[in-house]
């Protein structure tokens, strides 16, 4: 499958940036190949995934308030299969870090995230969480949430428009589309595949 | 005034008048116990702010006063103590019950102990936390082996204090905040209706609520500490962050600190401009927090609705200043570009169009029964309680209590216009609820008023291009949508501030929550909760 074939319905492939960097992921993913009744399976249950992802709902400062933006009347990410929020983290698919995370906040943040099931997501929206944004200085602010855990998407902004946080859950629809469904991480197998990750990345360095 | 310098000086031999913008009285360490019950009795009973300053020799405690029957007075008390490897001051928090959170403040932030409150934890930071972040020689750089494991909550409930025993020692106390055998729920700090990241342990007898401690600090960013090292332009940014559903009104408030102490005169076009931005903020700050209530209590369609009136706020912001949320629109010394031809007409719109709407919400919501059932007789909280709290703003008001800053001491616009303060007396959660939506179209009218009669003319003052506050302390309080916001400024003359503090309204507002949940079931918290309407990153800050 090529970025080319990934189909969003309310928005062209070509109205995408950086699509090179997904086609990279693809190329990574597809390595193995796969037969072709498993590939229509697989793309049949990303379809139906993509289209049906519930967030947590998060918040700890003022992207929280444009997240809430996006949810309601205007912008309504409903259109988009996002549907609802979840209030539980057991139930959502993907967690939105919008807002600042401090020393203290960091350890809650991490049990929210090992208690979702898998397979899970992490948008990480506004600065804060990004790199620290505007508190980059301060004696209590995590530098980037990537520190803590592994972040799919990033939404850039302080805080990000609604638009773009559209915009970056349509990135991850895309992502959930051309990902292998069936070697996905199972329960408790992430951090094993996230090591391997980090080793073969640094093997690269080295050589 | 004088009367009140001669009465203080006739209990302190030592008190003297400091030269500063407002008044401001020095007393001795010894003396202040003294002093500040003669002015509660005196009327002194609202304390707005409790700050500390970190003088590299001294530190030293700064009391704002205010009466609740006349907020337009307004007294500075200062004490400090020498002793910088263990300092200890009197407290005063039986004096006036909201100087027991700042007191702690004060405490995690310096390492004040306070003589006798009988609660001195850490506030913001992690209880095994090192050092004091904000005396002058903490180094206060990002630590990068941040630990991931979650603190132990019980170890938050080990209340240490001091007092004096009867030979005049200082004696060292610890107790449990709750028994063995009380039954403790956790609410938050991840939870859909505590807005934002607040954390309360919550000791429930059945289904009443017995007692709330509340934890704050999971969003402290250290606003204040960064700020030091920051010039004044760099650091307005910063203040809409703080409350980021009525930034604009922070912002001002800092701008007009800025203003006052370099006498600076704004023009009438962006006083008038400030002003109606100001209102346009509240009403979408009012109707975030009415939609929030809503969807708390099980109505979404109101969440739905609010948010699609605050759109349209959205917009008029929008066009001007290019942000939604974050506007960042007030400079020193006036706004940062004229209004967008269109915005005038816009808002013109929008004001009958939120009267129609207004009426809408209250057929939705205020007239079901259901909510009227639950909203009434439930959450009450007396004037009394609310002055000793500090409790200022819309809440304050639905106690009766005349706290409005527009009013008592108007700024900016406020005095040219014709608005009234809405007052309840019934102090229930309806009367919170009635009174934002209230509040919304006093705000309609005060805008109303003002489009017409904008002013020709220049949107900025001439601000020298290195703003450099001349040394003293200034103090400049404003109305946002939650209360009576101050921001305190210690400047030694430089181009970046030597302490700066906010006073948060919503700090005191969950420091109610204890005394008005008592007894109620613990379903209504949320509701309760939503009718007090904080905003948790401005505590934290």
């Amino acid at each position: 499958m090529e970025v080319k074939d990934v189909e969003i319905k309310s928005m062209k492939t070509e109205d995408f940036r950086d699509n090179e960097t997904l086609q990279k992921y693809i190329d990574e993913l597809q390595k193995g190949g796969v037969n072709v009744a498993v590939g229509a399976l697989n793309d049949f249950i990303n379809w139906g995934r993509s289209n049906s992802v519930w967030p947590l709902t998060f918040a700890t400062s003022c992207c929280g308030i444009e997240f809430m933006a996006v949810a309601a009347a205007r912008h309504d990410f409903a259109r988009f299969g996002w549907e609802v929020t979840r209030n539980s983290p057991r139930q959502a698919d993907v967690i939105f870090v919008s807002g600042t995370i401090t020393y203290k906040m960091a350890p809650v943040l991490k049990r929210l995230y090992d208690q979702m099931s898998e397979p899970k997501y992490v948008i990480a929206v506004g600065g804060c969480a990004i790199s620290g944004g505007p508190f980059k200085s301060s004696y209590h602010v995590v530098n980037g949430v990537d520190q803590i855990l592994p972040v799919d998407v990033y939404v850039p902004g302080c805080p990000p428009r609604p638009e773009a946080m559209l915009y970056g859950m349509m990135q991850l629809q895309r992502k959930m589309k051309v990902e292998n469904f069936f070697k996905l991480p199972r329960k408790g197998e992430r951090d094993a595949v996230l090591e391997e990750y980090d080793n073969n990345n640094k093997e690269g360095e080295s050589k | 005034m004088e009367k009140t310098l001669k009465l203080i000086q006739s209990l302190s031999s030592t008190a003297e008048k400091v030269e500063a913008m407002d008044f401001t009285v020095a007393v001795a360490k010894d003396d202040l116990r003294k002093v500040a019950e003669k002015l509660k009795a005196e009327g002194w009973d609202y304390l707005i702010n409790l700050t500390a300053v970190d003088n590299q020799e001294n530190i030293e405690v700064v009391y704002h006063l205010s009466k609740s029957s006349d907020m337009e007075k307004l007294l500075v008390l200062k004490t400090k103590t020498e002793d910088m490897q263990n300092p200890i001051v009197e407290t005063v928090c039986d004096l006036w019950e909201s100087a027991g959170l700042y007191e702690r403040e004060a405490y995690d932030f310096f390492g004040i102990r306070f003589l006798n409150n009988p609660d001195m934890r850490r506030l913001f930071l992690r209880p095994d936390w090192v050092g004091y972040p904000f005396r002058k020689d903490y180094d206060n750089t990002p630590n990068e082996k941040f630990s991931t494991s979650v603190h132990d909550v019980a170890s938050m409930e080990n209340v240490p204090s001091i007092t004096l025993n009867h030979h005049g020692e200082i004696e060292e106390k610890n107790v449990n905040l709750f028994d063995n055998d009380e039954y403790i729920v956790n609410f938050g700090p991840q939870h859909p209706s505590t807005h934002g990241v607040l954390h309360l342990r919550i000791s429930l007898d059945g289904e009443n609520v017995k007692k709330i401690d509340p934890h704050f600090g999971y969003i402290h960013r250290g606003i204040e500490k960064m700020m030091e090292s920051m010039t004044y332009p760099q650091m307005l940014f910063l203040t809409e962050r703080l409350d980021y559903l009525c930034g604009s009104i922070n912002r001002h408030a800092l701008c007009m600190c800025v203003e006052k102490a370099m006498n600076i005169e704004v023009p009438k076009r962006a006083v008038y401009i400030r002003t109606i931005f100001d209102e346009l903020n509240r009403i979408a700050s009012h109707l975030l927090g009415w939609a929030c209530m809503c969807n708390d209590m099980g109505s979404i369609t109101s969440f739905i609705y609010g948010f699609r009136d605050r759109e349209k706020i959205m917009d008029i912001f929008q066009e001007t200043c290019g942000g939604r949320l974050m506007v960042n629109y007030y400079v020193i010394g006036g706004v940062a570009q004229d209004l967008h031809p269109n915005t005038v007409n816009r808002i013109k719109e929008f004001i009958p169009y939120l009267r129609e709407m207004i009426k809408e919400y209250h057929t939705l919501f205020t007239g079901n029964p259901i909510a009227r059932d639950r909203m009434t007789n439930c959450g009450f909280l007396s004037k009394e309680k609310a002055v000793a709290l500090g409790m200022s703003g819309p809440n304050g008001r639905a106690s009766g209590w005349h706290c409005d800053v527009r009013k008592v001491a108007p700024y900016a616009a406020y005095g040219e216009v014709n608005f009234d303060e809405v007052l309840h007396k019934g102090g229930d959660t309806i009367d919170r609820y009635m009174i934002r939506l209230e509040e919304i179209e006093q705000s309609l009218r005060i805008i109303e008023q003002l489009i017409d009669k904008l002013p020709d003319g220049d949107f900025k003052a001439k601000v020298p291009a290195i703003v450099k506050v001349p040394a003293g302390e200034y103090y400049q309080r404003v109305e946002n949508a939650r209360g009576d916001f101050g921001v305190y400024i210690k400047s030694t003359g430089e181009k970046s501030p030597y302490r700066i503090k906010f006073r948060s309204p919503s700090m005191v507002a969950v420091s109610g929550l204890d005394p008005i949940c008592k007894g109620t079931k613990v379903a209504d918290l949320i509701m309760i909760g939503g009718s007090l309407d904080y905003v948790i990153p401005c505590i934290d800050r």
